[in-house]
């Protein structure tokens, strides 16, 4: 596929404990980390899905001033940003072993209309919802 | 996380301490997962690590609502489900959903909906039993974060509404 979405954003309140979260918890891959002076620009990967790469992004110089970042901050770590989806081949399977690691999770697994769906956080405020895909 | 350009916190809106913010969302997070437990301020004090008076302030300006008061939105939005989807009877609904007597239950169902739970059930009834509705029914229900009956039961009960009209409805 040579068009479509490349890179979708999160903003993190810090991108090392971001970076450590989604690849050595979740089991994604870095993409891309470079930094540029006080950027970052911080990318990983499901290891299923080369083609998209979610990006995590923190707010502040010298994309925002102050008060926007200090705004973004407060509503990440709020919950108020909007829902992200991981599908699983087993969601009761993929819960036992992310709590294993320390994962937040805000919703154990329940069944419904036949399908199995659990929700966690990152150590932002990101909530995922994490759903078992239809067999 | 503070840092000199910080807003003034006597402005209209103060701003709060990211790293506060999401110890006081566990403590809603916690109150979504469990809306029928007991969640006095003393308990989601604990879970944000803050003193009490501290969380009840906070959780406010975080939130918009008194933590009380959004625990209860959540019981009712979950009784509300109940009504619809399943026939247990209203007072097994306002235990299941953490009331210890159906008069308060009534009363703050009311306040919150305008409407009683029977008013309530009754009109999801009138929904279901229009097939024309029902895929928007079972979209909404697939949607509520507090659902936790199977498919299969619910449609099991939706036949039963359906295929015998004589019943009594309304307890």
């Amino acid at each position: 596929m040579s068009q479509g979405i490349q890179v979708i954003g999160l903003y993190v309140r810090d991108q090392d404990e971001a970076l450590a979260f989604y690849v050595e918890k979740l089991g994604f891959r870095v993409h891309t980390d470079v930094r540029n002076g006080d950027y970052r620009w911080l990318t990983v990967q499901h290891p299923d899905q080369p083609g998209l790469q979610l990006g995590l992004f923190a707010p502040g110089p010298p994309v925002h001033d102050a008060a926007t970042a200090q705004t973004l901050r407060e509503i990440v770590a709020k919950g108020a940003m909007p829902p992200l989806v991981l599908i699983v081949d087993d969601c009761r399977g993929a819960y036992e072993r992310m709590r294993a690691r320390g994962v937040e999770f805000t919703q154990e697994p329940i069944d419904r209309y036949g399908k199995v769906d659990a929700g966690f956080r990152d150590p932002s405020g990101n909530g995922w919802k994490l759903i078992e895909a239809r067999r | 996380m503070g840092s000199p350009d910080t807003p003034d916190p006597r402005s209209e809106r103060a701003s709060q301490d990211p790293e506060l913010l999401r110890r006081l969302l566990r403590a809603k997070d916690r109150m979504d997962a469990a809306s029928h437990e007991h969640w006095p301020v003393r308990r989601l004090a604990r879970v944000s690590r803050v003193s009490e008076a501290h969380f009840a302030r906070s959780f406010k300006q975080a939130f918009g609502v008194p933590p009380h008061r959004y625990l209860l939105t959540r019981r009712i939005e979950r009784a509300v489900a109940l009504l619809g989807e399943t026939e247990l009877a209203i007072t097994e609904i306002a235990f299941r959903t953490g009331w210890g007597s159906l008069g308060t239950f009534g009363r703050i169902f009311r306040d919150i909906t305008g409407e009683s739970p029977g008013e309530v059930r009754a009109r999801a009834r009138a929904t279901l039993q229009d097939p024309g509705r029902v895929p928007a029914c079972v979209l909404s229900a697939a949607h509520r974060p507090d659902l936790r009956i199977a498919v299969s039961e619910k449609r099991r009960r939706a036949a039963d509404v359906i295929t015998r009209p004589k019943r009594k409805e309304f307890p």
